[in-house]
């Protein structure tokens, strides 16, 4: 007895000895993620494989002990087969990876001449004219898609005033249609895609282009074959992070978009607070993750080929 | 001053990202409830909002939850950008590193819905989180915001000289002391900024909140999302008026704060 007391006390004072303070801060916020981030998605994943029920917690659950040793496992696959065979579903991850890739285009489109003429001034007035992107970052989400509900909706800004100066008759539906819900994404996302573009197109060398114009090409002809091909990842990187909320966004699409853009994220939001149906929003959910999971590998991949 | 086509664009972009919010002020000092008329300034929208009780509320609700959250997240935050930059390789970094920047891809809707599941399966399990608190907000917030901070955090200690570090190391000062007499007041413009951010992220958030906190615990981005999905309100435009001239005195008074410690530095 006396021994095996022994042996168990130094067994816990080598792993005293072993578990150092490194290990603990290591710990902490490993910790936190694992339990709030990874466990839920775990769970989430659970739940997309059961059957929904009309109780309290409305699924069932996948293990069941019977009698004894006997333990029963039910995998339901009909929330993944319900989403490739309702229309509504597949509707719904059209229109958002629509909305997001025009939008990631134009905010592209708009971003560049941005990033590229910030990043050619003055360099004492660089850091003021970055301020003055983010600074809009800085207000409230819900802010800065309420601002565009008041310019587009019927008795909005733009309305108003070309009814004032009798242009129209009528006011123009100019909200709750898709691209009103494309307006705002690319609204509340263009910071995201000029810092990588500016980075990138900061870092490059502008002797190069003057080297161009030296050997006669054309100002249009050396943008393309110098700038761009150097601002490539700033391209990957700010399209990525364009992309990636975008297809997600759920407030956007809510508030601008109106009944028929249904996107993924208003989906998962109207199965689970409408139709209390949580296998299907976490069926929804594990698709939309692959969604967005993807463009990134893809992104990273770009990045390692271009390195 | 020649013309420039840079000028040109660089003005057309900073008029779309600023006009709608001028409109949102201008607004919010119209008498009229309507914006197709301009009765006359005053501030009466602004007095409605001071008498709203259920405003009144979440805003409390909404300061409390944030200052809360920012606070254990820069505190995580600090731990997490430690272990990523001053900690040799060890088993598992890529993984850690990976866990941590995970949060700032997952859709707003997918985190809320996992997070109110765990929450839902914890209560049945050991009767906490309550939702009728507001802890599961902050534990939300937390996760959400923790990824922002330790990126920012991390950033910095990359930038700084560990030279510093190792030589009071050397000379013997215990690892907690070096942490709290160098390292801490050496990043602590980047820990007031993080905090900072976190305390706005959370202080934004709509979704996450909408799905996981209680009816005890309305939260004033909701109160706001749910009278904008009515329409124009008068209210809404003086409450973003007054957000918007908080953050934004905050972050100028910040980044000269930041661009004169740097300037010192540098001299």
């Amino acid at each position: 007895m006396y021994r095996i007391e022994e042996r168990i006390i130094s067994w816990f004072t080598e792993l005293a000895a072993k578990v150092s303070g490194r290990h603990i801060l290591v710990a902490i916020p490993f910790g936190w993620i694992f339990v709030f981030f990874i466990c839920p998605c775990l769970i989430l994943m659970k739940i997309s494989f059961a059957e929904g029920l009309i109780a309290s917690p409305p699924y069932t659950t996948l293990m069941d002990w019977l009698s004894g040793y006997l333990l029963q496992i039910r995998i339901n696959l009909g929330n993944y087969a319900l989403l490739f065979t309702d229309e509504m579903y597949i509707r719904g991850f059209a229109t958002s990876v629509m909305i997001a890739g025009a939008s990631t285009a134009c905010c592209l489109l708009i971003g560049f001449p941005m990033a590229y003429a910030i990043a050619r001034s003055p360099r004492r007035i660089r850091g003021i004219l970055l301020m003055l992107v983010v600074l809009p970052f800085w207000t409230s989400f819900l802010i800065r898609v309420y601002a565009w509900i008041m310019l587009l909706s019927p008795c909005g800004f733009i309305n108003s005033l070309l009814l004032k100066f009798h242009l129209i008759d009528a006011p123009l539906q100019l909200m709750n249609n898709s691209y009103a819900a494309c307006m705002g994404i690319i609204y509340a996302y263009l910071p995201f895609m000029i810092f990588p573009l500016y980075g990138a197109i900061e870092k490059s060398d502008y002797s190069l282009m003057e080297a161009a114009y030296d050997l006669g090409c054309s100002p249009i002809k050396a943008f393309f074959s110098i700038v761009v091909p150097l601002a490539s990842p700033g391209v990957y990187a700010g399209s990525a992070l364009v992309f990636v909320p975008a297809i997600g966004e759920f407030v956007i699409p809510e508030l601008l978009g109106g009944a028929q853009t249904l996107t993924v994220g208003r989906l998962v939001w109207n199965e689970f607070f409408q139709n209390m149906s949580w296998p299907t929003a976490a069926a929804l959910s594990i698709i939309l993750l692959i969604f967005v999971v993807l463009p990134i590998v893809l992104a990273q991949r770009s990045r390692e080929v271009t390195i | 001053m020649r013309f420039r086509w840079s000028n040109v664009i660089l003005s057309m972009g900073y008029i779309f990202l600023y006009f709608p919010l001028i409109c949102i002020v201008l607004y919010s000092l119209n008498e009229s409830r309507f914006v197709s008329s301009w009765t006359g300034f005053s501030l009466k929208w602004y007095r409605a909002l001071v008498s709203n009780p259920i405003i009144l509320r979440a805003t409390v609700t909404s300061l409390k939850i944030a200052s809360v959250s920012a606070t254990i997240s820069i505190m995580l935050g600090v731990i997490a950008a430690i272990v990523l930059t001053r900690f040799m390789v060890f088993r598992g970094k890529a993984l850690f590193l990976g866990a941590i920047m995970a949060p700032l891809v997952m859709p707003e809707v997918v985190m809320g819905l996992s997070l109110l599941m765990l929450f839902i399966g914890m209560e049945d399990f050991f009767g906490w989180p309550h939702r009728n608190e507001s802890s599961t907000v902050v534990i939300a917030h937390i996760t959400m915001t923790l990824s922002y901070v330790t990126m920012l955090i991390q950033s910095r200690l990359r930038d700084l000289d560990n030279s510093i570090e190792e030589a009071a190391l050397d000379l013997g000062a215990s690892p907690l002391k070096v942490f709290f007499v160098i390292t801490l007041p050496m990043i602590a413009p980047s820990i007031v900024l993080g905090w900072l951010m976190a305390f706005a992220l959370s202080l934004d958030d709509v979704v996450i909140a909408s799905f996981v906190a209680g009816p005890g615990s309305t939260t004033l981005p909701m109160v706001i999302f749910s009278s904008l999905r009515l329409g124009i309100s008068p209210e809404v435009n003086a409450i973003a008026t007054i957000l918007m001239t908080v953050l934004s005195i905050t972050v100028i008074m910040l980044a000269i704060f930041i661009y004169k410690d740097k300037s010192i530095k540098n001299s």
